[in-house]
């Protein structure tokens, strides 16, 4: 009665989103055999599930017929008492309204039951596709995320899953609930009378067809609506965004136009899209209302044939009333498993998403790591086809800073990636300390790493336990040593909770100086004997800046340091620098080898400091 | 609120109209239906198709038989209603096809069947009718004759003869007086509408005597009120089926103006209005917002506006027939309310707090999504997935109270419907049996009281959906209600032609709404037509906020600025911003191809002026590089090209408009340096006729700009060139030497 309502997690759906643009599977048999998998340790409560559904709605069904006797003995009482042969058997009707009402109970308990189980199978089986889906992310490759928006594995998390709950909680058992009430009340309607039953059941392959074209006719319009709507909130969405340029070159008028136009187009498909879609109810209930009065004028008509009794068109009536509402959720079923069965392919496909290569079975573990780190005939690229690092050698000696410089979106960070063993070698070997990372499992390997990346992360969140995030172990003091180490104890006691203030959730609340210096507290807190840092950039302000250099400088203090470097001090006091263009390493070698070579190092040097030269 | 909804309604409300109409409608030729089943129930089948005990025609026999046993007043009242035909007149022969009896007997026609008439008659045309058939009975039953006559005879002393009674009674009142005490006290017991019941039997028989086909008019009948049945459930589609056409047409139109006014509004928004809101709020207020208001409005003509009259009109059907189970309607309707609101009770607050557990299981994934490297990096991939079991815990436990509540609510529901049923049987019967009620009223009864809680059901869904739509039309309104705080003045001024280009920043202060202090302070400069100023300085210390301010995107708190000599106030925004060629800090670049863009500057802007501010701004080469050149797609959000090429495509965009002044604000950061240096000497070139403005971090951008502003905590600290603030502008000093490295390069 109250249909298949939208789920809580189901916010932005379209109107009516189960009835909307129809979704397929490629793979329709195989996603759902996986999704029974899936479930295959409720297969016997399943299948209890679908007894106890049979079995309630059987119980449901046989009450209007028995009902129907009782009316049919209160109609034999009256033609009794008036022609005066007799008196209305009250004994017997409450009889049969006490086995009717005993009738009902059960089935509501068996109603009961089952909804109860079903309810904790779906919201367990969408707890552990969510868990599952939360502990895929962590082991992808992170290659599979250069591919996919985070948007799209977020989808996955809630639409997906939800949808895939709300056919398990109820579209599953409506499937047999309506299997059950269909084939129940024509087994019912025949055992009352057969001509009544083939009158009643004309209407069939009308509601079917029906049904059936105005779904189609409503999933074109509704397609139609969908992509205006696209087209709607695409402009307002790039308008909205870009506001300030549409204000100073005056597109204001333009846009509103433009906005008007389409606009209007979606109107046009929105209004049939939901007239054809709100056709379903009334053409259901005038069909249900046709069977209504065709039951009762037949009916009649057999009645005074004696062929029939008034209790039996009271039972009739009672069943085509409620034959309609199953018929339609059938003729929805389809729509419904192929939705579901896209959303569990989605989420099937990511859980069997490519991992990180497997750990070696005999790891090497470092018991002092000394922090030689050696590149040797690295070869690497983002696509076989593409290689970015060729043939790359080079030694960082413990202790020594590795400056690595180029233009912003240069491809800095992929070695640093590569370091940790986030992407994979296509040929060539890193070692540590003289061994083969890949020999090391990449835990123990990125123990030893620190990393403070220009994109700071921190999470929502105590200060506290976000610098804690490196070290659980780490006790308060621990991490206010840290704190003053990273130069940043100051400023956290001067915020209104001090080390205890929750960053908000899109981490407004501080500064991105400031979050710099939280993660560089966070990589003294884990001391690690190699390190690997971003110096900032133009969005720190001055002062922060000189802060967040000593930090760093502190943190490299007997470390080998890989640095992202901007700052010329840096660059000149590097033991090695590596020159990247286009995610390539051009050339590599110290300050002053670089410049007597007179490359691409010296032009990009020389760049930047031109014009304070000329002067 | 409510005002904006009535003025939106404005344009359709003889739409609404006609849907209210149409819903009555509905309600109407719906709730009729188990009125006629109940008809056809109880005269159809029940009664063979007659309707009351007052036969429309009779035979002059049987009618002065029946006259008989009536009192006189009775009798004139009976004489009254039906018309004597003798049989053979002309008269006759109208009639002879109903009543083919008339051909050898004259009979009685009723003509008088007004509904008060028939209320009258109908007892006495009954009692009449059961004592003839009493009377005949006497006549051929001997066991039953002797018996009566005996009492008769013991009482009266009178003696009935054997033959013609009714000839002998004619004479006897007395005689009269007793059957008819008789016959009244055996059926006393029955109730009105058992003698009446019985009475139609006679009326059949009598109908039959008439030569009337009394199966076929039986069956006239159900297939009468069959047919208005049908003819109903027709009427009721089409009522449907146009309010269905009608709310789609009305809230799609609405949500349409609605969504127009909204554009309009804030299109007009200046940045202020901006800041207020957010950008992602204002998209989804005029997107997602809108669609909700959309959805309600539907809901609410086709279930809100309907559920009360199907509910009420149900109510009256049902107590019209069967007045004494009014309790049975006001007992399910009141378990149906308690129950809605006990569930509404403990459910709602859960499904307020589902989506916030939904926000917080979005964000620790969003979080571990975005922090995947250092996740990875220190080893905390157990801690992330720790933390989104914690997240995941609670939404599970929530949404399987939720799911357990939705479940258990519908046996529950359909067990309120059944139990509904068998009590209205039970009770129903008794009054059957008291005569009160007939057995078809019963039924009907039942279908009325099924759609009464159903329309409560429907009622009570609408607290789920309005409170949410409630939300979402106050966040439209909020949008609409703005008083837009940067607009054209009444009677502008215009730029004096020629247009040089100065602009005079005069004492300008500037506070964000809402922030408690300045932004700027006292700001006082003039940027030279046709020369190069720059503003340097720290993050935060208002540079962008200061050149935002020359455009109009915001408005100065205190002080002027001044172009030409006219305040930027006195200007219409258009006039302002053609005069202004624009980059801003983050460039934005719009679905289209590289073309478009560049002609939103200046739609008439030649082949040649593309190409040439191509060039300028150093992207002729990625340009070029396009198979498509400047016809490149460009996907929104320009998110197909780089941060670098967005960046010299916006410079480029600027430069179509060829402004006299031209602000550039931080609009290098994304290029590398060799790139910077030559659009800067290309820019020097192709606007050294301009006045320019450049915002920037870094120092070596500027070192020959004719003027450097440099900017501290919204005030001017320093304000000279490169070799004068070298010297005397701490801060200055600060910045080159952090980025130059000065002591050690010179």
């Amino acid at each position: 009665m109250m249909g298949r309502s939208g789920g809580p997690m189901r916010g932005h759906g379209p109107p009516g989103s189960r009835l909307g643009v129809r979704e397929k599977a490629t793979d329709f048999r195989g996603t759902m055999g996986k999704l029974f998998r899936y479930m295959g340790r409720y297969k016997w409560l399943v299948l209890l599930v679908f007894i106890f559904a049979a079995a309630s709605t059987t119980a449901n069904i046989i009450g209007p017929k028995i009902l129907g006797n009782a009316t049919t003995t209160l109609v034999n009482g009256v033609i009794a008492k008036v022609s005066g042969t007799g008196e209305i058997d009250f004994v017997q009707i409450g009889e049969i309204l006490l086995e009717v009402l005993i009738i009902y109970i059960v089935s509501a308990a068996f109603g009961f039951i089952q909804g109860w189980i079903m309810a904790n199978i779906s919201t367990n089986v969408a707890y552990r596709l969510r868990r599952d889906i939360s502990e895929k992310i962590n082991h992808l490759r992170l290659k599979y995320y250069d591919e996919t928006t985070q948007g799209e594995v977020l989808s996955r998390i809630t639409n997906d899953v939800d949808t895939i709950n709300q056919t398990l909680s109820q579209s599953l058992t409506q499937i047999i609930t309506s299997v059950v009430t269909v084939v129940g009340i024509v087994i019912m309607m025949l055992s009352i009378n057969w001509m009544m039953t083939l009158i009643a059941l004309a209407m069939l392959p009308l509601t079917l067809l029906l049904i059936g074209v105005i779904i189609g006719r409503s999933q074109k319009y509704f397609k139609q609506q969908q992509d205006y709507l696209g087209h709607v909130n695409g402009h307002v969405e790039e308008m909205y965004g870009g506001h300030i340029v549409v204000k100073a070159f005056s597109g204001e008028e333009k846009s509103v136009e433009k906005f008007k136009g389409i606009n209007n187009q979606w109107y046009q498909g929105s209004w049939k899209a939901n007239f054809f879609s709100g056709l379903m109810i009334p053409i259901t209930f005038f069909i249900s209302n046709l069977g209504y009065v065709i039951v009762t004028i037949f009916g009649a008509y057999l009645a005074i044939q004696n062929v029939i009794t008034i209790g039996d068109i009271q039972a009739f009536i009672q069943y085509i009333r409620s034959f309609t509402q199953p018929l339609s959720q059938l003729a929805n079923v389809s729509n419904v498993l192929q939705q579901t069965a896209a959303a569990a392919e989605r989420v099937f496909k990511f859980l069997e998403e490519k991992e990180e290569v497997l750990e070696v079975s005999n790891p090497i573990k470092l018991k002092q790591v000394k922090g030689l780190v050696e590149f040797r005939n690295v070869n690497f690229g983002y696509n076989p086809d593409k290689i970015v690092i060729q043939n790359f050698s080079a030694v960082a000696r413990p202790g020594q800073k590795v400056a690595i410089v180029g233009p912003t979106g240069a491809g800095k960070t992929t070695l640093v990636k590569l370091l940790m063993r986030f992407y994979e070698l296509n040929s060539g070997v890193i070692l540590v300390d003289g061994y083969d990372t890949r020999e090391m499992t990449r835990e123990d390997l990125r123990k030893m790493f620190g990393m403070v990346l220009q994109d700071t992360w921190l999470y929502n969140d105590s200060i506290m336990n976000n610098i804690r995030f490196s070290n659980q172990e780490a006790s308060d003091e621990d991490v206010q040593a840290a704190a003053r180490i990273a130069n940043v104890d100051h400023f956290v006691k001067t915020l209104p909770d001090g080390y205890n203030m929750i960053l908000n959730e899109e981490i407004t609340n501080i500064s991105q100086g400031q979050m710099q210096l939280l993660t560089i507290a966070r990589a003294v807190l884990a001391d690690p004997p190699i390190l690997i840092l971003d110096e900032a950039t133009s969005s720190v302000d001055t002062h922060t800046e000189i802060l967040i250099q000593n930090a760093m400088d502190a943190l490299m203090q007997n470390r080998t340091s890989f640095v992202i470097a901007h700052r010329l001090s840096t660059i000149r006091n590097a033991d090695l620098i590596l020159a990247i263009r286009d995610g390539e390493i051009v050339e590599q070698g110290t300050h002053k080898e670089l410049l007597t070579r007179n490359g691409y190092y010296a032009e990009l040097y020389n760049s930047q400091f031109e014009i304070l030269n000329s002067t | 609120m409510k005002v904006r909804m009535i003025k939106y309604s404005k344009p359709y409300l003889i739409m609404i109209g006609i849907s209210i109409v149409l819903l009555f409608g509905q309600a109407n030729f719906n709730l009729t239906l188990p009125d006629y089943l109940a008809k056809i129930v109880n005269v159809g089948i029940q009664q063979k198709g007659i309707e009351n005990a007052v036969p429309e025609a009779i035979r002059g026999v049987e009618m002065n038989h029946t006259l008989l046993f009536l009192t006189p007043e009775n009798q004139t009242d009976v004489l009254n209603a039906y018309t004597f035909v003798q049989n053979g007149t002309a008269e006759a022969d109208n009639y002879l096809k109903k009543y083919p009896a008339l051909l050898n007997q004259s009979i009685y026609v009723l003509t008088d069947s007004d509904s008060n008439t028939i209320t009258h008659l109908n007892p006495i045309m009954a009692r009449g009718l059961l004592t003839v058939t009493f009377v005949e009975l006497l006549m051929s039953n001997a066991t039953l004759f002797m018996q009566v006559n005996s009492t008769l005879y013991y009482q009266l002393n009178i003696s009935l003869p054997s033959g013609d009674l009714f000839e002998f009674l004619a004479g006897q009142p007395l005689a009269v007086a007793f059957i008819n005490a008789l016959v009244n006290s055996r059926f006393s017991s029955l109730g009105e509408a058992f003698i009446i019941q019985a009475a139609i039997q006679v009326v059949r028989i009598e109908y039959e005597k008439l030569g009337i086909n009394v199966d076929q008019m039986q069956l006239n009948y159900m297939f009468f009120y069959g047919g208005l049945m049908l003819l109903l459930t027709f009427l009721a589609m089409a009522c449907t089926i146009g309010v269905g056409y009608l709310s789609a047409k009305i809230a799609t139109g609405m949500s349409r103006d609605m969504r127009k006014d909204i554009f309009e509004k804030v299109e007009n928004f200046s940045s202020t209005e901006f800041d207020t809101f957010s950008t992602a709020s204002l998209i989804t207020r005029s997107t997602n917002d809108i669609t909700q208001v959309q959805m309600a409005i539907m809901m609410v003509i086709r279930l809100v506006f309907y559920a009360p009259i199907l509910g009420v009109g149900g109510i009256i059907h049902a107590l019209e027939l069967a007045p004494s189970m009014w309790w049975i309607l006001a007992m399910a309707v009141g378990i149906l309310l308690s129950l809605i609101l006990v569930v509404f009770y403990i459910a709602l607050p859960k499904f307020k707090s589902i989506q916030k557990l939904v926000d917080r299981i979005n964000l620790v994934a969003r979080e571990s999504l975005a922090g995947l490297m250092v996740v990875r990096a220190f080893n905390k991939q157990e801690f992330e997935e720790h933390r989104f079991d914690e997240a995941n815990i609670d939404l599970t436990k929530v949404s399987l109270f939720i799911n357990r509540v939705m479940v258990i609510m519908m046996p529950v529901m359909m067990m309120l419907m059944n139990v509904l049923v068998i009590i209205i049987i039970w009770v129903g019967s008794h009054g059957v049996a008291d005569a009160t009620l007939q057995v078809g009223d019963m039924i009907a009864f039942m279908q009325y009281a099924i759609q009464v809680t159903f329309a409560f059901l429907m009622l009570s869904l609408m607290f789920i959906i309005l409170p949410r739509a409630l939300v979402s039309l106050n966040r439209v309104a909020e949008v609409l209600k703005v008083d837009i705080m940067i607009q054209d003045p009444t009677n502008p001024r215009h730029f004096d032609e020629p247009f040089k280009g100065e602009i005079e920043f005069r004492n300008v202060s500037f506070r964000y709404s809402g922030a408690p202090e300045n932004a700027l302070n006292e700001i006082s400069f003039t940027a030279q037509a046709g020369k190069f100023t720059a503003l340097i300085g720290p993050t935060g210390s208002g540079k962008s906020t200061l050149v935002n301010l020359i455009p109009r995107l915001y408005e100065v708190t205190s002080g002027a600025i001044l172009i030409d000599g006219v305040d930027v106030r006195e200007v219409n925004q258009q006039e302002l911003h053609n005069k202004i060629g624009y980059v801003p800090q983050n460039s934005v670049l719009f679905s289209g191809t590289i073309a478009s863009n560049l002609l939103f500057a200046n739609e008439n802007a030649s082949i040649d002026d593309l190409e040439s501010s191509i060039e300028t701004a150093q992207a002729t080469e990625f340009v070029n590089s396009k198979p498509e050149g400047m016809s490149t797609e460009i996907a929104q959000g320009g998110k197909n090209v780089s941060g670098g090429q967005k960046q010299r495509l916006s410079i480029a965009r600027a430069l179509v408009q060829k402004a006299p002044i031209n602000i550039l604000d931080d609009s290098f950061s994304n290029l590398d340096f060799k790139t910077d240096i030559a659009l800067r000497k290309a820019l020097r070139k192709s606007i050294s006729a301009s006045t320019v403005l450049i915002v920037t971090q870094r120092v070596s951008t500027i070192i020959e700009a004719d003027q450097i502003i440099v900017l501290d905590e919204g005030k001017i600290v320093g304000k000279g060139n490169h070799t004068e603030l070298m010297e005397d502008c701490a801060i200055y000093r600060d910045i080159a030497i952090s980025q130059l490295n000065l002591e050690e390069s010179l």
